[in-house]
């Protein structure tokens, strides 16, 4: 099972390759943590709430550096965690281990409020939903949001801005919701307006916002064989978004990028559709 | 005389059964586990006004809700009939409202016939789509004869007292022509004018049907007023008060447990000592869910909108949320019997977990919430679920291997995967 869910990751590592945005342009990236931070008696007006996938999974570790890159970009006071980060508990939650969860997240509050952390911007939708809505009554109060409402609210400000050239003009790009954030949150329209500044062509797929279909991953099933059944539901999917000729699907989740981009696999459309979080998009679109 | 008092002893019957009826399944609802939802009411006001009263959620199927809204509308406001046909059978009375309303006696009457038809036709459409079409909403593992059955009897029912309805006009129209007897000239029958010359000329005959379709008509309301615990029918009320109590909060937020807060705490801090000893973790049984997971199963019209958008039975798993809420609803009514024929404590071996919920079912669920999504009166199978998988990890400890070993590895490296915490900020390298 555990090789399952390695050979998942592994196989993100070799289809990175294939790609052609992201890595290695624009300038060096420089993260702070807390822990310097603080050392060096400085308060951070936000902290990066990486998460696991982000910080373990070499695909979404690319989402992770987007991220920061933006942050360093547009100047906003950060810091991560490091290697003081933990899980926030979710997968437990879900799966029904409210012990483990709760474990999790009281010892995570202790950390966070000890840092004395008034906002934090997660990398994922899962992290962001449990941060926001279950810590605040184990004594977690902290101002969360997803990083998609973080660049939405910095394009708003002109903070960021699509450069002349950018690689995303006129290409075909629709957005899959991730369950936690869209019906979860009611989050539909910060990730989509990232988009709408790209003058791409946008396309919604049949089963979009409060219908979208989820992409298989939720409520631990990322670390479980699926129960038996005709059908993926990533290969389900990624149907709706052949259907929509889309070139790229725009994500806001690397659980969903995972299983989007197996679901592409799949149907063997890899020169085809591209998945890419939300935070790549802008981050390439504005040149870093 | 003979046939008001008649009419009192099954009115005053009909009333009683129905009431000694609500009463044992508010009973069956109560046997749930406490959870407060009286906070926050001008928010469930305006929740219940919206989705149960303004049908919202109906629109993203705009064809079943045109028919609905139809059914709806046409039966609530006949209704009004309805309290005219009491005070006229329990009185001795004929067409009582027509000399209080004068001209606009006229209207109601024309408007009840008008709506009569549309409600007629539209459970025609729901009996074809059914049972003609056969829409796949409508199949599935827990789409077995009674449900079935239950959803044609319900529209048979309707289009019968629809028909009575105006069959009993359209004698009465006649019968006022003929300026015969009691039946005095009121009311406006533009439906039952059109059917009135298929009836016989002579007033005998037409007195017959007329007192027949009226007896027929209030009788058949009794009785389906009756049948409706028994039935998913009994939405028409339930859906009410269960909008009421829907949860406010954001559907991704699920519920932090005060019994393990509790005991995590003591575990945190030797020093601290829990209040009470906690019950059982999560849900093996009905009476391990709460009174409002209880009340959203009485709730359940088997409409299947949740079925057909959850992505793992789309995908062919074997979950279907529709199943979920029948299953709690047929074990509910299964212990709430015992309850009447064998005393509170009594144990039959069964519970909702395994005798009628698979844990196959539980473990395919991806939490998405597409179901409480689209459930029209806002219906939460997924907070079952996760109670009954609660139940299986933490009292039972049997979850899938591979669920044991992403446990152990948020426990011993604080990530889901087999990675060593030290690796975590590598990415930054």
């Amino acid at each position: 099972m555990e090789d399952l869910n390695k050979s998942e990751i592994e196989n993100s590592k070799s289809a990175n390759n294939s790609l052609s945005f992201g890595e290695g342009r624009g300038e060096a990236i420089e993260v702070p943590t807390m822990a310097a931070m603080v050392a060096a008696g400085k308060v951070p007006e936000l902290l990066f709430w990486v998460g696991c996938a982000g910080s373990f999974d070499e695909r979404a570790q690319r989402i992770t550096r987007s991220i920061c890159k933006i942050l360093q970009h547009v100047g906003i006071s950060y810091a991560v965690l490091g290697t003081e980060e933990s899980c926030t508990g979710d997968p437990a939650k879900r799966a029904g281990n409210e012990f483990l969860f709760q474990m999790q997240a009281m010892t995570n509050i202790e950390l966070l409020n000890a840092y004395e952390v008034k906002k934090i911007v997660t990398g994922c939708p899962h992290c962001f939903n449990t941060l926001k809505n279950e810590y605040p009554s184990l004594g977690g109060n902290y101002e969360v949001i997803h990083h998609t409402q973080l660049i939405q609210q910095l394009i708003d400000e002109g903070k960021l801005k699509p450069q002349d050239g950018q690689p995303f003009k006129g290409r075909k790009i629709t957005y899959h919701d991730a369950c936690y954030l869209g019906r979860g949150n009611e989050v539909y329209e910060a990730p989509r307006s990232a988009l709408e500044v790209l003058d791409a062509d946008l396309v919604e797929m049949k089963r979009c916002r409060s219908n979208g279909l989820c992409c298989g991953a939720g409520g631990a099933q990322m670390f479980k064989e699926p129960e038996p059944g005709k059908k993926e539901i990533n290969v389900e999917r990624i149907e709706d978004a052949i259907e929509a000729k889309a070139q790229i699907v725009a994500s806001a989740c690397p659980f969903c990028m995972t299983m989007l981009r197996d679901g592409v696999k799949h149907h063997e459309k890899e020169q085809e559709i591209q998945v890419l979080d939300i935070a790549e998009i802008t981050a390439q679109a504005n040149g870093l | 005389m003979i046939s008001q008092l008649i009419f009192f002893i099954l009115f005053a019957a009909a009333v009683a059964f129905f009431t000694q009826n609500v009463r044992k399944i508010r009973r069956n609802i109560l046997l749930g586990r406490a959870i407060d939802r009286s906070d926050r009411p001008a928010e469930r006001w305006a929740v219940m006004a919206r989705v149960a009263l303004g049908q919202s959620k109906m629109t993203k199927r705009p064809v079943a809700a045109v028919l609905h809204i139809l059914v709806y509308v046409g039966f609530v406001i006949i209704n009004i009939e309805v309290i005219e046909i009491l005070i006229d059978g329990l009185f001795g009375s004929h067409r009582v409202f027509a000399s209080v309303l004068g001209g606009l006696y006229g209207l109601l009457i024309g408007s009840f016939e008008v709506l009569a038809l549309l409600v007629w036709l539209a459970c025609a459409v729901f009996l074809i789509r059914r049972n003609v079409l056969k829409l796949k909403r409508f199949s599935g593992v827990e789409m077995t004869a009674w449900p079935k059955s239950d959803a044609n009897y319900i529209l048979i029912t309707e289009i019968l007292l629809m028909s009575a309805f105006l069959l009993m006009n359209a004698a009465d129209y006649k019968l006022q022509a003929l300026h015969y007897g009691h039946y005095i000239t009121a009311g406006s029958f533009p439906v039952s004018s059109l059917i009135a010359p298929l009836l016989p000329a002579g007033a005998s005959a037409l007195v017959i049907i007329e007192r027949a379709c009226w007896w027929f008509h209030i009788l058949g309301i009794l009785a389906f007023l009756n049948y409706l615990p028994y039935s998913k029918h009994f939405h028409i009320i339930m859906a009410f008060p269960n909008t009421w109590y829907s949860r406010l909060q954001p559907k991704a937020e699920f519920n932090n447990m005060a019994s393990v807060t509790a005991e995590v705490k003591a575990m945190l801090d030797p020093s601290f000592t829990p209040e009470t000893q906690p019950g059982r973790f999560g849900a093996k049984d009905v009476t391990d869910l709460t009174w409002k997971n209880l009340m959203d199963a009485y709730t359940c019209t088997e409409c299947g909108r949740c079925t057909s958008v959850c992505p793992a039975n789309q995908t062919g798993k074997l979950l279907s949320p529709r199943k979920i809420m029948m299953d709690t609803r047929d074990r509910l009514t299964e212990v709430g019997k015992n309850i009447d024929q064998h005393g509170k404590d009594h144990d039959d071996g069964k519970a909702l977990l395994d005798s009628y919920i698979s844990r196959e079912e539980l473990w395919a669920c991806t939490t998405c919430n597409a179901c409480t999504e689209a459930c029209p009166v806002n219906i939460d199978p997924l907070s079952i679920i996760i109670e009954m998988r609660r139940y299986i990890v933490m009292e039972e400890s049997t979850a899938p291997g591979s669920l044991n070993n992403m446990f152990g590895n948020v426990e011993n490296n604080g990530a889901p995967w087999k990675y060593s915490n030290a690796d975590r900020f590598n990415w930054a390298k």
